[in-house]
């Protein structure tokens, strides 16, 4: 740990130099910087990523020199948050979290350097789940894409299926009937409360409060068992596909919701019951862990984090999908950005989920479930039997699948965890050429240091419980 | 009596019984969840599924007092070692539970980043098909590799009594 010590002790930068913190554009590289810059907003000019991309021998850019970019490119590391020591480097200790903790959510790994009980760094180190679902994704075509992202952030299932396929429907310029919209809006809603409370439990369960974990397993069950009635499975339901759901929703669905509200709605209540007034619970989590709106925003953190810190951003209001902004719901908003206004932001998106699942249910419109353009889904299966066009559409999207016009395109979604975004690169073919995530997890993860520096070690579990990370979505 | 007969007697068969028995119904697992196929482990021990009636409610986060290491999901190319290492720290008699398509053969990812299959790491006792398996699945697995045990040998996993 000599080189960790080396740039502790110099500080390298300050906050002028942070990513983000520029007053300046650097000189060097413009060229290089501005491609850049239209491979991230993508519609300007078509395809320059050769030149974006292709660099030829990883040598060192000559912008390594600017120390904002080099702590961009991870050369440099960022000390803001290393506070003078004030003891000798010696008596520093390095704990290892992880990868095999069971309060790590997953197979993340803390590398903690702590002086007596007081954390002084902070470093997450991932990649241990790293499956390589973007590289599969171009080997897979649109119509088994949603197979695949599923599975990266299996909490919220639905969210990664509706960020794919509304990305590539943006790509086919396809209209979804309205009611496989309506039918989005309510398995995603649902997917946010079965997240929440799985969140609620492993919290409760983190800091001590056993039975919280007990009661939200047993509140999430009855959503999984009406998300298993619907798609047939628990998890990783590929429902959601291109061009609306893979199925209407079963019989006598509306008696399923309407319990299910009622039964988390009584369980929510018990849950704030349980905690709102609990004197362990409360000095676990007030003051800890605490993030400013700035720090949000640097560090890209979206969702309820940044919305326990007084942001009001939530990108069903901002950038609506699947016609949300027809249902009445509030955005609630914390003041302190700590473990407990995370926690009561938390509690109250369920709340509005519920409310935006009961609006859902008394409109739902009537109609086709999916998009009856025969490019694009597969038609009824006994038409197969009466006509040749019919068959023709089948064997051809279940052996080639559907081609999909050349370009590029960015669509995201509000996941439990914050902006779960999806960038698709077609080159007309009817396989992605390139599938990129942007990971709210990943940036929760990132922003960990932040929280726990110079807090105490037993605080690191309230932490990190409370920023929600999926690892499947870090590491992807 | 004609020396040392290899086939087992009264006081060893009797003797396997009982601890067979032992060990069959205080089955601890080690926590050793991955990805998707952690939370329906989760969820198989929460209180709808209630592992405790098999005698397995606790899972210790502690490999040194586990007994069955469920790996559940996927185990990428850099967890393999970790993984490793963790069984290499349980304590015998010890056993394997290979749960969901991932763990046991890499499933859908069939690419660079994944062990195709997590038998190429440790001996598993057990697979478990699905993705993920639901907690009837898994517990039905456990009942199977219980049942084994019960009528087993009473062996070490390197064959040793």
């Amino acid at each position: 740990m000599s080189d960790t010590t080396d740039t502790a002790s110099e500080p390298t930068a300050d906050m002028d130099t942070v990513p983000g913190h520029e007053p300046e554009a650097p000189s060097v590289a413009d060229a290089r910087r501005e491609a850049h810059d239209i491979w991230v907003s993508g519609t300007e000019e078509r395809f320059p990523f050769s030149t974006a991309t292709n660099e030829g021998a990883q040598e060192m850019l000559p912008e390594a020199d600017d120390p904002g970019a080099a702590m961009q490119a991870g050369i440099a590391v960022d000390d803001d948050y290393t506070s003078e020591p004030t003891v000798e480097p010696e008596e520093r200790q390095i704990i290892n979290m992880g990868p095999q903790h069971p309060s790590t959510h997953g197979v993340l790994r803390l590398h903690l350097e702590i002086e007596g009980e007081t954390i002084r760094r902070v470093k997450p180190i991932i990649g241990y789940l790293h499956t390589g679902m973007e590289k599969t994704a171009e080997t897979l075509t649109y119509a088994q894409g949603a197979t695949n992202v599923t599975r990266m952030d299996y909490l919220a299932p639905f969210h990664n299926e509706l960020a794919f396929s509304l990305t590539v429907e943006q790509l086919l310029g396809l209209e979804v009937p309205e009611r496989a919209s309506a039918i989005r809006v309510l398995m995603t809603e649902l997917n946010r409360v079965s997240s929440h409370l799985l969140w609620a439990a492993t919290q409760g369960m983190d800091i001590g409060a056993l039975s919280m974990m007990i009661y939200g397993w047993r509140e999430r069950e009855t959503c999984l068992d009406f998300f298993e009635k619907t798609t047939g499975l628990r998890m990783n339901h590929n429902y959601i596909r291109v061009g609306g759901v893979a199925a209407d929703l079963p019989d006598g669905w509306e008696d399923d919701v309407a319990s299910l509200i009622a039964t988390i709605t009584v369980g929510i209540d018990e849950y704030e019951e349980l905690l709102n007034d609990n004197p362990i619970f409360i000095d676990r989590t007030m003051g800890v862990g605490v993030m400013t709106p700035e720090e949000c925003k640097q560090y890209g953190v979206t969702g309820p984090m940044a919305r326990a810190s007084g942001l009001n951003w939530d990108l069903r209001k901002t950038n609506p999908y699947c016609g949300i902004e027809q249902y009445e719901f509030d955005v609630p908003t914390g003041l302190h950005g700590d473990v407990f206004d995370r926690y009561i932001v938390r509690m109250e998106e369920m709340r509005q989920s519920l409310r935006i699942v009961q609006q859902v249910m008394d409109t739902m419109p009537s109609g086709d479930y999916r998009s009856e353009d025969r490019k694009v889904t597969p038609p009824p299966r006994k038409r197969i039997d009466e006509s040749m066009e019919a068959l023709i559409h089948h064997f051809k999207l279940f052996t080639e699948g559907f081609r999909v016009p050349e370009g590029a395109a960015y669509q995201s979604v509000e996941g439990p965890r914050g902006e779960l975004g999806c960038y698709l690169v077609s080159k007309g073919g009817a396989r992605p050429w390139r599938m990129h995530w942007r990971a709210p997890s990943f940036a929760a993860v990132q922003a960990l240091p932040v929280m726990m520096t110079d807090s105490l070690l037993a605080d690191v579990v309230a932490s990190l419980a409370s920023a929600d990370p999926v690892l499947g979505d870090v590491d992807r | 009596m004609a020396g040392i007969s290899s086939e087992p007697g009264f006081l060893m068969t009797t003797l396997e019984k009982g601890v067979n028995w032992a060990r069959t119904n205080s089955m601890w697992p080690a926590s050793f969840g991955l990805a998707c196929c952690a939370i329906e482990m989760m969820g198989t021990g929460a209180a709808h599924n209630d592992l405790a009636r098999f005698g397995m409610e606790i899972f210790r986060a502690s490999p040194r007092q586990a007994d069955l290491m469920i790996v559940a999901g996927r185990v990428s190319q850099k967890m393999a070692p970790v993984l490793r290492h963790v069984y290499d720290q349980m304590a015998e008699p010890k056993w394997v539970l290979s749960m969901g398509a991932c763990a046991s053969t890499g499933g859908m990812f069939n690419n660079y980043a994944l062990v195709q299959g997590v038998d190429q790491v440790v001996p598993v006792d057990m697979y478990v098909p699905g993705c993920p398996p639901g907690p009837q699945s898994l517990m039905h697995g456990i009942l199977s590799l219980q049942k084994m045990i019960m009528d087993g040998e009473i062996r070490n996993s390197t064959g040793v009594f």
